[in-house]
């Protein structure tokens, strides 16, 4: 990506190339969590937070693993700055702001486990080389772009429950696949915006 | 063939709840970020449930023997550090023998980490049970897993690409159906699969939160 403006990152990493929908990753979460819009605000929300911080941090420690020449553990120390950053927020969160604890809850430790979070650090170091302003554009952007997925499929989910004539086999993971594979075709129509 | 003779009791109901009762994708929905990520072809299909099996294998061996001296409050760290440790062998391997299917998985292969599928046995039974138990429940997992990518991945590489493994299968005049190469395909022929079996499967529909 080298020279690309800011602004050309945030719509790509949003809405060309959304995580969810383009690259389909986190989608555990996404389909545990599809189901109402509140809970898909809240983690929508910790993974941004999340994400911001630990792409950060692991394009500084990447930069150190390049410079002496160990990359190749470097999907090992990505997991651990990822899980050691989870573990850091929870626990800044529950002396600091338990209110804000309360409402994330479940979601942080979860997110460990989101690929979308090692994804997003993997991307901004081994596959784009991004410089470090692009990456925090990048990381907020992308995660920002799967919370948007996140409560577009959760909202139309809720709808879908009032209703309730969903089949048997389908219901739960079966029909979000089917929202998600929707919206997905909707988000097609953005290539080429940039 | 049975099961029970094969494997004794117990081994024969990990095994069968692996394979089809607890089937890790449709069942649990587990690791469906490269089920749909990497099935457009079956090349990658292949090459990404060797490595997932590989991983589970090893995760299974090192976890379960070490299951009695892991202390509780780390243990998902000690799950994840192991998981990355065979993802890292995995990737090397790729990249030094199959450099075009390496390329073609990009970023997908380090992802395995984070597929849940390793890390939900890891904590559900490698971490119970004795090593040739978990060993059979990670086998198990790992067929379904593959079996599973395989079916998507044979579905959409003809549909999409006309082909098998590369080799042309359709007859001349056959239009592509470009939308099962892309991500929204991936989708939909997930959702059928969950669908079809979910309901084989009697699985029941999840409460209404």
């Amino acid at each position: 990506m080298g020279e690309t403006s800011l602004l050309s990152i945030f719509i790509t990493a949003l809405l060309i190339q959304n995580v969810a929908l383009f690259y389909l990753l986190g989608m555990c979460p996404f389909v545990a969590l599809s189901r109402s819009l509140t809970t898909a605000m809240g983690m929508g929300a910790a993974v941004i937070f999340v994400v911001t911080l630990t792409s950060s941090a692991n394009w500084v420690i990447y930069q150190i693993l390049e410079a002496t020449g160990s990359q190749i553990i470097q999907y090992i120390v990505f997991i651990i700055v990822i899980a050691a950053c989870v573990q850091l927020v929870e626990m800044i969160m529950e002396r600091f702001f338990p209110a804000l604890q309360a409402s994330f809850g479940i979601f942080l430790p979860l997110i460990t486990v989101n690929c979308t979070v090692l994804f997003i650090s993997l991307k901004v170091t081994t596959v784009d080389g991004l410089s470090y302003i692009q990456t925090v554009v990048y990381s907020v952007s992308a995660a920002v772009g799967f919370w948007l997925a996140m409560i577009i499929v959760a909202a139309i989910n809720e709808k879908l429950d009032l209703i309730g004539r969903v089949p048997k086999g389908l219901q739960g993971p079966g029909i979000i696949m089917v929202i998600t594979g929707i919206i997905a075709l909707a988000f097609m129509g953005f290539s080429g915006m940039v | 063939m049975n099961l029970k003779e094969l494997f004794g009791k117990k081994g024969a109901k990990t095994v069968k709840n692996g394979i089809w009762r607890e089937h890790p994708i449709s069942s649990a929905t587990l690791g469906i970020c490269s089920a749909l990520a990497i099935s457009n072809k079956v090349e990658n299909a292949i090459a990404m449930s060797a490595g997932v099996i590989f991983v589970l294998i090893l995760t299974a061996i090192i976890i379960s023997l070490l299951r009695k001296i892991i202390p509780s409050r780390v243990r998902i760290i000690i799950y994840m550090i192991t998981i990355a440790a065979g993802v890292t062998i995995v990737d090397l391997v790729l990249k030094a023998y199959f450099p075009i299917i390496s390329e073609a998985m990009g970023p997908y292969v380090p992802l395995i980490i984070t597929n849940c599928i390793i890390m939900g046995r890891a904590e559900a039974f490698f971490v119970q049970n004795p090593t040739k138990l978990s060993l059979l429940d990670a086998l198990a997992n790992g067929l379904a897993y593959g079996y599973t990518l395989m079916a998507i991945a044979i579905f959409r590489e003809i549909f999409a690409f006309g082909t098998l493994l590369g080799v042309r299968v359709t007859p001349a005049g056959w239009v592509d159906w470009v939308v099962l190469a892309a991500p929204a395909g991936a989708f939909f022929v997930l959702g059928t699969f969950l669908w079809v079996t979910r309901t084989l499967a009697g699985v029941e529909p999840p409460k209404k939160s």
